[in-house]
């Protein structure tokens, strides 16, 4: 096959820029890209789904446009142009935020804004889309948003289950059960227990899969 | 006095690390030995106590609603805060840049203790997450600005600290191997971060 005949959009090569992600290099527990808002913004799973969302849109666009523009920015300005890209993609998502969903704008306030510096989103322009064509690299972004939007949905689930007894704001739990003694676990909706849950998460990820774990 | 509270308050009670998460993929990744995380909590709290008071005077003056008043009295509805990620983002990475290029001109044995870690602060979230607060906060001047900068700095250089002093010697414990490395790190920063809630008065 000449290097100029189309390949089919969803060959097996890029089924894998899809699928990888969100198992053996899943950008959050494996990679350890992009924790910061991972961690933060987990108390409600209503929150955790619109940052999600917001990512896998950045960095989908991100990787498109910065791939597109690949041949033609300049080697030693390329970190000052993929922020100025990002940026602007992450304000035109914090106005739409700001317009159609506003208590979960609220809610997450700054992270939206922190989107930015994301190491996700520069680590895939920087690996992959400076370097690839726009359609692989339209499905690395997707993949990638969807790898730290599955880590954050498992986070916000615990959390909000134990820490409020509810999912997406919907009570879970029923009266009888807080009749009985049981009780909300105040710690859940504190910010160390999300370091803790993602902590399993690895836990399981690398038990599962002996080859991931790390040397001393 | 009153800027001490904001600088302590920075600190240790809204600690970026243990509170916020902000910077923890740098906070993460460079906290193996304690020689090097001491250069990186240096960069951060020097970065952040050059940025905070830049940004604030781009708020004050530039950004918020009714900010251009100086300009005239036409100008004084306009409100530029949706240009603010932009903004910032722009000013964090030519300072950066600006101070990479001064430290190698006029301390290149400082630039070797840094030289590595000062481009990776511009992407830090450490930088930026400290403006969108201070932009929140809404502090009435300079100073305040500028004790809040140093104060969130110096909160994640203890943090990124003290998590490698803990790394460094647990490398000598046995710990299951699926958490070794990231995980417990992980592990330990919630920990931390538990004994750090003492400062809210749990």
């Amino acid at each position: 096959m000449s290097a100029t005949a189309r390949e089919p959009l969803f060959s097996a090569k890029n089924k894998k820029l899809l699928s990888d992600p969100l198992n053996d290099n899943n950008p959050v527990t494996i990679q350890v890209l992009g924790i910061c808002s991972a961690l933060a913004v987990t108390v409600q799973m209503k929150g955790a789904l619109v940052m999600s969302l917001a990512v896998i849109i950045v960095t989908m666009l991100g990787n498109v446009v910065i791939s597109s523009m690949r041949n033609v920015i300049p080697p030693r300005i390329r970190i000052i142009v993929q922020l100025v890209v990002v940026a602007a993609l992450v304000i035109i998502v914090d106005q739409v935020l700001k317009a159609f969903v506003y208590d979960v704008w609220k809610q997450i306030g700054v992270f939206v804004g922190l989107i930015i510096t994301n190491c996700i989103i520069m680590g895939r322009l920087e690996a992959f889309a400076l370097s690839n064509k726009p359609w692989p690299s339209a499905l690395d972004g997707i993949g990638n948003g969807l790898g730290y939007g599955i880590i954050l949905m498992i986070t916000a689930f615990f959390k909000e289950l134990f820490g409020s007894g509810k999912l997406f704001g919907i009570q879970i739990i029923p009266d009888s059960f807080y009749e009985f003694g049981y009780e909300n676990i105040g710690l859940m909706l504190l910010p160390p227990s999300s370091l803790v849950i993602v902590a399993i998460i690895i836990w399981v990820q690398k038990a599962r899969n002996p080859k991931l774990i790390e040397a001393h | 006095m009153h800027y001490f509270e904001i600088f302590y308050r920075a600190a240790f009670i809204d600690n970026m690390i243990f509170t916020f998460f902000f910077g923890m993929c740098s906070y993460l990744a460079v906290s193996k030995t304690v020689k090097t995380a001491v250069g990186l909590g240096a960069a951060v709290i020097f970065v952040l106590g050059v940025t905070i008071p830049v940004n604030y005077l781009l708020n004050a003056y530039v950004l918020k609603e009714g900010a251009l008043a100086w300009l005239g009295t036409e100008f004084e509805t306009i409100d530029l805060g949706f240009l603010s990620f932009i903004m910032f983002i722009a000013v964090i990475a030519s300072i950066v840049q600006l101070v990479e290029m001064l430290v190698e001109k006029f301390s290149p044995a400082l630039y070797g203790a840094l030289g590595i870690f000062l481009p990776l602060i511009a992407v830090n979230c450490a930088i930026l997450g400290g403006a969108l607060f201070m932009q929140q906060k809404d502090f009435s001047n300079v100073g305040e600005a500028t004790s809040y900068g140093i104060g969130a700095g110096f909160g994640w250089f203890i943090a990124i600290v003290l998590i490698a002093a803990i790394r460094e010697r647990i490398k000598y414990s046995h710990v299951p191997g699926p958490v070794r490395g990231v995980g417990m790190a992980f592990i330990l920063t919630g920990l931390m971060g538990l004994a750090f809630l003492g400062f809210l008065g749990f």
